[in-house]
């Protein structure tokens, strides 16, 4: 049963994330910047973002999670991968030099996009760009993954 | 440590947080899907047959909440002090890396520790660890 359409849940979510980053100052890379910058006068504003965000999708993970099917029937897609191995980390290290040299990351980036922005375009382009060379080399060692976290 | 206050908003932020949490919770009620913006790109990136739909949705959200954030809120777009060169590097890196780890911010910072995924929580450690750490480098060493 589609309660939701399939084309308008995700679009409203995108809409509120996208809200919710802008209102968080986090569309802004000198504001992220400036949260990273530990040395430096530090701004703790992310850290509050992430408090709320985490605190509500804690919730409602709590809540959904003797469901077996979304509310359009489709199966819970959790993430099922838990191994913590050299992948995953050497990732998430190079995600953070790179969040770190621009103060975008994903989802910024594209909202940025919706502003307009040359400097988001690029930025995009050469993330997909880096994507693309992760699959293009690891086509034939790494499995394809089944489930992604994100 | 000195704390920027003149940059401090926690309210906003605290607000803008809630708003990506309830964003996770939509998603994920109606699609069973996690919120990672980072999969969903990369979704794209590589379609698979019938996967993809929902993915360009949300992606259409997140575009057309810019235009609704000036309108609500005077949003401004991003002003980016980074040449192209440096950009380009960055966008690789965080490319790359969340493929490689399978999320991002939203993905593993916000769905993962929410979901208690211990894997989550040591992507999330450490690229805030190496994000903090580029910062230094840059700034306070280069700069």
């Amino acid at each position: 049963m589609k309660i939701l359409s399939p084309f308008l849940a995700p679009f409203l979510a995108g809409l509120l994330f996208g809200l919710g980053l802008c209102l968080g100052g986090m569309t802004q890379p000198q504001k992220v910047l400036g949260f990273l910058d530990l040395a430096g006068g530090w701004d703790p504003s992310l850290a509050f973002v992430m408090a709320g965000a985490v605190s509500i999708a804690f919730v409602a993970f709590r809540f959904l999670a003797g469901r077996e099917r979304s509310l359009n029937g489709a199966p819970l897609a959790l993430p099922q991968a838990s191994a913590i191995d050299a992948r995953l980390l050497g990732g998430a290290a190079l995600f953070g030099i790179g969040w770190g040299l621009a103060g975008f990351c994903p989802a910024p980036a594209l909202v940025g996009l919706g502003f307009l922005s040359p400097g988001a375009l690029l930025f995009i382009v050469a993330m997909a760009a880096g994507m693309i060379l992760v699959d293009a080399l690891s086509t034939v060692s790494a499995p394809e993954p089944a489930t992604e976290d994100a | 440590m000195q704390i920027d206050w003149s940059h401090f908003t926690p309210l906003p932020a605290l607000a803008g947080g809630v708003l990506i949490g309830l964003a996770a919770t939509l998603l994920f009620l109606s699609e069973g899907r996690i919120l990672g913006a980072a999969g969903i790109l990369g979704g794209l990136v590589n379609p698979k047959p019938g996967k993809w739909l929902w993915r360009l949705a949300l992606i259409a959200g997140l575009f057309a909440s810019a235009p609704l954030a000036v309108l609500l809120f005077g949003a401004q777009g991003p002003v980016i002090n980074l040449s192209a060169t440096p950009l380009v590097i960055a966008g690789l890196l965080v490319g790359a890396g969340s493929r490689l780890a399978n999320g991002c911010t939203s993905g593993h910072g916000v769905c993962g520790l929410a979901r208690l995924s211990p894997r989550s929580a040591a992507a999330t450690a450490t690229f805030m660890a190496t994000g903090f750490l580029t910062v230094f480098i840059v700034r306070h060493l280069l700069g």
